[in-house]
């Protein structure tokens, strides 16, 4: 099982604190998204539980704390897809891939052919074959978010840690990146915690959205009880309009006096 | 009629294209190159030795006694030596470049080269002819000079930026490869007698090369490039950010510290008997990643191979471009290695790596 616990959790970088006693609980196969404004502490908490940066309180993934957990456990449990991938000039689409093996050997360890089966399953599934000797540095938008998550599946871990997975993508690609991740979620019952800037594709994709603000939980729930007009115009500061739509979400709409 | 079963999940699967891989052409170019330098390197000299006599004295056959002294005792350990500072200033230099994601990082931009320089200095001019256990006392002085250049270089730029930036150590590396030089200069100008000794030193020489040297520096060499060509595979995960690394569980820290620690025992020991060898650890590197690719599993052992190559061919120049007289070494690559540094400077982007 792959439910994720907070219990108590605090960050601070430098003394200054980013998330102050956080009690989240995400169950397993599920998909949160954290909402809130700019500096709201959405990433932190997802570097947090990927323990990339030190936290007080306790996280647990499958009833273990990721304090007591080898750095490479820690990886094996849990894949990171940062917000701005950093894609090496000159290094290929499937080595890149192949790099998502590294939890899965030793410290100065050789890739398997079961290592390259994987990465080879994992380029097909993200239709990427026709792409992959070609270098990351000739790639789309698009297919770069593509091979970035097809890097953190071939970690093969059961929880997804995704940092604005649509930020400078247009509208079109938005929906497909979103679409790819939500399928994958199904097919490899992956939990889902992804931090997100559009409110609206928020809704529509995750089960519950958690809505930060200071680094602390100001909201938690499904999208009708999270996206409510006064919420996010405390919250934002932003003037919006929230109009449910029948079975396809909640639309969070900025309007202009 | 026989039938054979195929087990098709015992069939490896098709290697995908864009596996990183050393393909067997281009390690066996890197051999071929490295064998033909060493042939140039021995056959080059003031005194006229054919390749039959070379092979006899290899093999232990009749030969002049004053050709195979000249072959044993002068060109065979130059050859061997020039292979062992080529080939680890080059596989230090791609060990740099990848731990601090610069391309222009090379065994003498963190200070080793003014380190040792240096060191050798201090003992030449202060301690002339002085021997500690039967070995000259300059090699070692420089050694020491080197170690203690790059790993005040890495604790400056740790304390001062942390380990998240590369840019810091490379700065903190300048800084103190210019304050070694400040000193170093002011004694040399202080200690007029041995300057022509200093300079001769920095320049670098492989003229003096024996067998002892070889000796000296063949088990730092040897732990240096072992440990670096272990660690290529994690020096192509390097080259992703570093949350992304560390998710990975790959100890980055670590990482970093055994490759620069390794990096810099080799420099150190080959600084020590070749002197100032500058720019083979860009030029290399470099000259393989533009043809052949990128990967650390491909940069690194190539690296070895060419570097040696390039080194003896290097040395072999030095001897006959001025014939009788010598080049330093350093001379000939400097002068291929500056316009070379600054066309990668002009091309590449400082983050591409």
């Amino acid at each position: 099982m792959s439910d994720i616990v907070l219990a108590g959790v605090s960050v601070a970088y430098d003394g200054e604190p980013v998330v102050r006693d956080l009690d989240l609980t995400v169950a397993s196969g599920e998909w949160l998204a954290l909402i809130g404004p700019n500096g709201a502490g959405k990433t932190t908490i997802l570097r947090a539980i990927a323990r990339l940066v030190s936290f007080r309180g306790e996280i647990r993934i499958g009833g273990r704390a990721v304090t007591e957990l080898s750095s490479r456990d820690v990886a094996r449990k849990v894949a990171v897809l940062v917000q701005e991938p950093q894609m090496p000039a000159g290094m290929t689409v499937a080595q890149y891939v192949l790099l998502g093996r590294a939890p899965h050997l030793g410290y100065l360890g050789k890739e398997s052919s079961r290592d390259r089966r994987i990465v080879r399953d994992v380029v097909r599934r993200l239709a990427l074959e026709e792409l992959a000797s070609r270098p990351l540095d000739r790639l789309s938008g698009g297919e770069r978010q593509r091979a970035a998550i097809a890097r953190a599946l071939a970690q093969q871990a059961p929880v997804l840690l995704i940092d604005e997975p649509t930020s400078s993508l247009d509208v079109g690609r938005q929906q497909s990146v979103l679409e790819l991740i939500d399928q994958l979620r199904k097919e490899q019952e992956l939990t889902v915690i992804a931090a997100m800037h559009e409110l609206t594709l928020a809704g529509q994709y995750a089960d519950r959205l958690a809505l930060l603000v200071g680094g602390r939980l100001a909201a938690i729930g499904s999208a009708a009880e999270v996206l409510t007009e006064p919420a996010i115009a405390e919250h934002y500061r932003a003037q919006v309009k929230v109009i449910q739509m029948n079975g396809s979400g909640t639309a969070v709409v900025p309007v202009r006096n | 009629m026989l039938s054979i079963k195929v087990d098709a999940a015992a069939v490896p699967p098709a290697v995908l294209a864009g596996m990183p891989r050393l393909r067997w052409g281009w390690a066996g170019a890197g051999l071929l190159a490295l064998a033909a330098s060493c042939g140039v390197g021995v056959l080059v000299g003031p005194v006229h030795i054919g390749v039959g006599t070379v092979v006899q004295t290899l093999v232990g056959g009749a030969v002049d006694p004053g050709q195979a002294n000249i072959l044993w005792s002068l060109r065979f350990p130059r050859v061997v030596l020039g292979v062992l500072v080529g080939g680890t200033l080059a596989i230090a230099g791609a060990a740099y470049q990848g731990v601090f994601r610069n391309p222009l990082a090379d065994p003498y931009l963190l200070g080793a080269a003014a380190g040792a320089n240096l060191g050798a200095t201090l003992a030449i001019a202060l301690a002339p002819g002085t021997s500690v256990l039967g070995v000259n006392v300059v090699p070692l002085a420089a050694f020491v000079g080197a170690g203690a250049a790059v790993s005040g270089a890495y604790a400056l730029g740790r304390s001062v930026t942390g380990l998240r930036s590369a840019t810091g150590l490379i700065l903190a590396g300048v800084a103190i490869a210019a304050f070694f030089n400040s000193i170093q200069s002011y004694v040399q100008q202080t200690q007029t007698s041995s300057i022509r000794q200093v300079y001769s030193w920095i320049l670098g020489r492989l003229v003096t090369a024996g067998w002892d040297d070889v000796l000296l520096i063949l088990p730092y060499v040897l732990l240096s490039v072992v440990a670096i060509y272990l660690h290529r595979r994690l020096l192509d995960a390097l080259t992703l950010g570093e949350d992304e690394v560390t998710s990975l569980g790959i100890p980055v820290r670590r990482v970093r510290l055994i490759v620069v620690v390794a990096a810099t025992l080799g420099t150190a020991a080959v600084v020590a008997v070749g002197g100032t060898i500058a720019f083979v650890g860009i030029i290399v590197p470099h000259t393989i990643r533009l043809l052949v690719g990128r990967s650390y599993r491909v940069v690194i052992p190539l690296s070895v191979l060419f570097g040696a190559a390039f080194l003896v061919l290097a040395d072999a120049a030095a001897r006959t471009v001025v014939a009788p007289a010598e080049l330093p070494i350093g001379v000939i690559t400097a002068f291929l290695g500056a316009p070379f540094f600054i066309a990668v400077m002009r091309s590449t982007r400082a983050a591409a790596l």
